[in-house]
Formats: C-alpha cells, structure tokens, sequence
C-alpha cells in the first residue's frame, strides 16, 4: 500500500517533477554539492540515495547480467549516462559500510527573491571539489595571499 | 442589518494586525566569525557550519 507516501509535487507535472529531480541529483554526483531550495533538495535526496543504492546493488552483484541491469536502471532514472558512470566507478567505495543516509542537507536561510529557504545537498563522506564552493579551501587561501 | 457604529481607527486596525507578523527568526552569534547567524544555518559571512567549511563564500 502506498497509503499516506504523498510527495510534495513542487508545482510542477509529473514529467517535470522527475526531470527536475533527475537534473539535480545529476548535478549531486558530478559537482558534488548543490544548492538548491529546501523543499527541492529533500525530494532530490530519495532519489540520491536510492542511486546509491542501486550503485551498491551493483557492486555486491554476483553476475554481469545483473550489475548491468542495475546500471541500465539508474540511467532511466537519471535520463543520462555518465554520472551514472561516476556514481557507480567512482563514488561507491566511498559508502561502504553505511546503512543508509548517504547524503545531508544543510540549511542556508531565506534567499532574497522569494523568502525560499534556501538548502545545500551533499555527501556523506564525500569531499566536494568543485571551483566554486570548496570544503577545504586552505590551499586556495594561501595561493591568494602569496 | 447589523453595522459597525464607527469606522475602525488606524490605532485599531493596526494593532490588530501587530499581531499577525512573525515573530523574527532566533539568531546568535557564528561560532567561527562572531558574525549573528540564524540558529541551524550555515553561516552566510565565512561559510561554516557544526565547525565545517561548508562553502565558499567568496565565489558566491
């Protein structure tokens, strides 16, 4: 039964909904870390971790037949191949041993605009590497100041 | 039909209307910077959260 499972629909159709969410958790695996509204980064965290868990499906699987199949799954969910590829190659040693809660949402505050609580969407485990936001920008400072 | 008697004064119908705002979200001070911080946010001047860089603020 699927008796009070209800999703937010973010005012979006069904079609748009999935690409909106497929879009984002795209974004998750290849940048790492998103920003995103709150309200959105929540729905984009079930498909996340069901990703992952299909990538883990993956790695435990006894036969090519069904690591493929998993694969092929996670690619019509996702609409694309290649983070697919990165999630699958790259990323899922990394949740080895976790039960679950591969990702973490962290609150921003209201953005001006709209007064939208605005929300980053990240990995456990996971370092983000992207230009833009840094977890350990160390290396970048000290560049700065030389 | 009933009516009101007297127009409401701008007094009245503004002191009602205090009441429907919302109260301001609680705030304290960045651990990190000392800069005021909504409670279970990142902090918007350096960027961290729970001790963590989370973000850079600069390329933001």
């Amino acid at each position: 039964m699927r008796h009070r499972k209800q999703d937010t629909k973010l005012g979006r159709s069904s079609a748009h909904r999935k690409a909106t969410m497929a879009s984002l958790v795209c974004h998750l695996i290849t940048e790492k870390q998103i920003k995103t509204t709150l309200a959105k980064a929540k729905q984009a965290r079930k498909l996340a971790e069901r990703m992952v868990t299909l990538g883990r499906k993956a790695a435990q699987a006894e036969t090519p037949e069904a690591k493929l199949a998993a694969r092929r799954l996670a690619i019509s969910r996702l609409n694309k191949p290649k983070p697919v590829g990165i999630l699958f190659d790259d990323m899922i040693s990394k949740f080895e041993g976790r039960q679950g809660g591969y990702t973490r949402i962290l609150k921003l505050g209201r953005r001006r605009s709209d007064g939208s609580e605005m929300a980053l969407l990240e990995w456990v485990g996971v370092q983000a590497v992207s230009k833009k936001k840094k977890k350990a920008d160390k290396t970048e400072k000290t560049e700065e100041a030389s | 039909m009933a009516v009101p008697k007297r127009k409401t004064s701008k007094s009245k119908s503004r002191s009602r209307k205090r009441s429907h705002s919302k109260p301001l979200a609680a705030a304290g001070p960045c651990s990190e910077c000392g800069a005021p911080k909504e409670l279970h946010r990142v902090c918007p001047s350096c960027g961290y959260y729970d001790g963590k860089q989370v973000m850079n603020v600069e390329a933001d």
